[in-house]
């Protein structure tokens, strides 16, 4: 079996924060993801779910953004709004829409994907390069191969295994199901178990409700920068308000089994 | 025929050193989205350097001061636009370098004055006969040198970390950040390599046949543009296509100067701005360019 990785707890105290000093995207936002968890945030568009992730991964400053109050800390340790010293500090990201380099064979991505751990001995980088092609052995398939020609759900995996080169104890996932069939959702979402059984702490960012309380241990709300609601995955899975926002327009497979699709959508189509 | 090899290689000595220049556009632009119209006075500053020290210190000696010099240059010019115009954007940072061209080549001009000034390369005036083909030798040098230079720029690209963490953030900003890359320190390197390649590029430019190092010989880079531009900015490897092409053109324009008559007066100056703008009507991001991403 894999070696254990090592594992943090990620705290997100009542933070604040705004782009642009004008739009303030979350409002006193608290969360914590207890060491060798899974907690997953929820919440519609713009409600400040890719907000939260970047200002834990300190990348706020290259879209306007900064935290304004509160703070993150990993396992007790703050941290400041570097990207380089949050990947340093274990905490790295996947981010939304995969953003692999497409110009670059896979084997360089996922030498990128080393660049923020210093310089680390070759064994080092061996071992954690067998440990990501044994998680999405279609890497090491496909590791001559540009990027930017793989599938939608093969790019996912690269972008996993490339943060996953950093060896990190905190994994931020943005929207990993974005874009993907079904069948490649239940499956990354199976890899987000298993790099979480290895021992990683896991920050899902979901809109897929369903995939995400299916894997996480907890789960919190975000609804115009504040937490709405937050629980365990299952009290929130069989919470009614929860079903009713979110659930109902998430079936997994095709549409909604016997659910109306929600008000929402229909005044999309209809305005 | 002798005339014609004359003239090609001509062209490859030319093309060889604009590449050393190009390349500095290139590397600066895919670094941080600038286009450094400062890059000519930092050659500048880096041949006056050359110049001024080669008599206490040795002509290799001075090489390295002159590329040392010319890469804190432009490292501060770089750290000039990036903190002074913080959020302002790449477009802010390019005029800005304008700016700081014209305040550099003052304070050079007020140094040259009007003399040409020896760089004191080992070459000299001498010929070489290769065949029945007559070639200077500090061109024969100026190839040998930037083709060394730039392979090694290249396999820098492709085989270190810096090159690896360059590539990654010109393709994707933010996820290079995500893995960890200073971006800071990354375009810091890359305005540094810049400068120190212009400054080798000067010593050539000054090289026989050219009288000297004189005020003009930072315009002179300036062709280097075109064969940036053309070769596609964003493309190392555009730079070198670019600037063979445009040291082809204005070897030609300027061995051919006198069947042209009237016309060919002045033409070696413009040719390099004749082949962009034919290159750019047919193939609008440059010849290696990566065409604007549209993902629909």
């Amino acid at each position: 079996m894999s070696p254990p990785e090592r594992s943090s707890t990620l705290t997100v105290e009542n933070l604040h924060v705004a782009y642009g000093r004008a739009v303030r995207a979350l409002r006193g936002v608290s969360l914590d993801l207890p060491a060798g968890r899974i907690t997953a945030v929820l919440g519609a568009n713009g409600a400040g779910k890719s907000t939260l992730l970047r200002a834990v991964s300190g990348t706020l400053g290259l879209h306007r953004g900064a935290v304004t109050a509160g703070s993150v800390a990993v396992d007790g340790r703050p941290l400041t709004e570097d990207p380089a010293r949050a990947v340093r500090a274990g905490v790295v990201q996947v981010p939304e829409g995969r953003r692999v380099f497409a110009d670059l064979t896979v084997e360089e991505n996922l030498r990128a994907g080393e660049l923020g751990r210093g310089r680390s001995g070759a064994a080092t980088r061996r071992e954690a390069r067998e440990r990501v092609f044994a998680l999405l052995p279609v890497l090491a398939e496909r590791r001559r191969q540009r990027a930017g020609l793989m599938s939608g759900g093969e790019q996912q995996m690269l972008a996993i295994g490339r943060a996953l080169m950093a060896d990190p104890c905190v994994l931020l996932l943005d929207e990993p199901s974005l874009g993907l069939a079904p069948r490649m959702v239940r499956q990354i979402g199976a890899i987000v178990q298993e790099i979480n059984r290895q021992g990683t702490s896991v920050l899902l960012v979901e809109q897929n409700t369903a995939m995400a309380l299916s894997v996480a241990h907890r789960a919190l709300v975000l609804e115009n920068g504040v937490v709405r609601l937050e629980g365990t995955a299952a009290e929130l899975a069989a919470g009614d308000e929860v079903r009713r926002l979110y659930l109902g327009a998430a079936e997994e497979d095709g549409p909604a089994t016997g659910g109306r699709p929600p008000v929402r959508e229909l005044r999309r189509w209809t305005a | 025929m002798t005339r014609l090899a004359e003239t090609l290689l001509d062209a490859l000595a030319l093309g060889s050193v604009y590449a050393l220049v190009a390349l500095g556009f290139t590397v600066v632009f895919k670094a941080s989205g600038v286009m450094n119209f400062a890059h000519g006075s930092v050659l500048l500053l880096g041949g006056w350097v050359v110049a001024a020290t080669h008599g206490a210190v040795g002509f290799p000696l001075a090489v390295l001061l002159g590329a040392a010099a010319a890469a804190a240059a432009s490292g501060l010019l770089h750290l000039l636009t990036a903190r002074g115009l913080r959020g302002a954007g790449a477009h802010a940072a390019t005029i800005l370098t304008i700016g700081a061209d014209l305040a550099l080549l003052t304070a050079l001009g007020r140094a040259i004055g009007a003399d040409y000034l020896a760089t004191g390369d080992p070459w000299g005036s001498a010929v070489v006969r290769i065949g029945g083909v007559h070639v200077v030798e500090a061109r024969l040098a100026g190839i040998a040198v930037s083709v060394a230079l730039i392979g090694a720029v290249f396999a820098a690209f492709r085989w270190t970390r810096w090159g690896l963490a360059m590539r990654a953030a010109s393709a994707d900003e933010e996820a290079a950040a995500l893995m960890g890359v200073r971006l800071g320190r990354m375009r810091l390197t890359a305005w540094c390599t810049a400068g120190a390649l212009a400054a080798v590029a000067a010593v050539f430019l000054a090289a026989f046949p050219s009288p000297g190092l004189d005020r003009s010989t930072g315009q002179l880079a300036l062709a280097a543009f075109p064969a940036a531009v053309l070769g596609g900015l964003d493309s190392a490897a555009g730079a070198l296509v670019g600037s063979l092409a445009i040291g082809l053109a204005g070897a030609l324009a300027a061995g051919y100067q006198d069947e042209l008559g009237a016309f060919g007066e002045g033409l070696p100056g413009i040719a390099p701005y004749l082949v962009m703008v034919a290159v750019l009507l047919v193939r609008p991001s440059g010849l290696l360019g990566s065409k604007e991403a549209v993902r629909v």
